[in-house]
């Protein structure tokens, strides 16, 4: 019974999933071409202009995404805290040694 | 590590480190016309440290240093972003673009092939977030070749 609900939900997901992809077509209504391009077309043309940086990968980065590279660098340095947490044993017994 | 790899491995990492770290720091200053950048100048930077770790063994205790550097530049890379706010404009604004300081000067239109002193506070900031991987990722490495030291002579 179970396969049974599972084997149907799946078959509903699968169903919207084509749907979405049958949906999503470029402005001339065929496939393969991009859709939602706002965004992307806003970066390209923007990064130059304003942000004065050739590479766009980088503009974004570094300027309109700016606060996810800071949680990047974050995670690195929480990345660092944990390994110096870890292996404080190491500085424990250095301490003991001294005395 | 009181042990050291072969002259040969010595030797070569002798030749090898500096042009490694020159690699990583071109990848970390050109990371706004170039691909790269400071995340990956940074880990190519820290790739040096663990060569030296791996050929002579012996360090001195270099995780101060290692944690001022990479609290520095963390600190620094939010002050930039923070400096946004304080000139009137929002988190993370490019307040240095185009205005003839330092990174201040302006790119062509399209294609062209680019010129250094560009990009405002984009490359302040690669430098910032480059400096932070790499104390980072060396500290990483110092403190488990350390510790890993440390168990097999004490236990």
């Amino acid at each position: 019974m179970r396969k049974i609900f599972a084997l149907i939900a799946l078959l509903v997901i699968f169903a919207f999933m084509i749907l979405a992809v049958v949906e999503m077509r470029g402005e001339d209504g065929g496939f393969g071409e991009p859709v939602n391009t706002d965004m992307d077309d806003y970066f390209l043309e923007d990064s130059q202009p304003h942000n004065q940086v050739n590479n766009v990968v980088t503009a974004i980065l570094f300027d309109y995404r700016g606060l996810d590279t800071l949680g990047e660098a974050t995670v690195l340095f929480s990345a660092v805290s944990g390994v110096l947490t870890v292996l404080r044993k190491y500085q424990i017994k250095k301490l003991e040694v001294k005395k | 590590m009181n042990w050291k790899m072969s002259r040969v491995v010595r030797t070569v990492t002798d030749v090898m480190v500096v042009p490694i770290i020159v690699f990583g720091i071109y990848l970390i200053i050109h990371g706004h016309l170039t691909p790269g950048g400071g995340f990956q100048g940074g880990a190519v930077v820290a790739s040096s440290t663990a060569l030296l770790i791996i050929a002579y063994g012996s360090f001195r205790d270099y995780k101060k240093d290692f944690s001022s550097v990479e609290s520095i530049g963390l600190t620094l890379f939010i002050f930039l972003a923070i400096l946004g706010i304080l000139l009137g404009a929002t988190l993370f604004y490019n307040f240095g673009a185009g205005t003839g300081g330092l990174f201040g000067g302006r790119v062509a239109e399209g294609i062209n092939p680019g010129y250094i002193n560009t990009g405002g506070t984009v490359p302040l900031m690669n430098i910032m977030v480059g400096l932070e991987v790499t104390a980072a990722l060396s500290l990483i490495l110092w403190m488990m070749a350390k510790s890993s030291d440390s168990m097999e002579v004490e236990a």
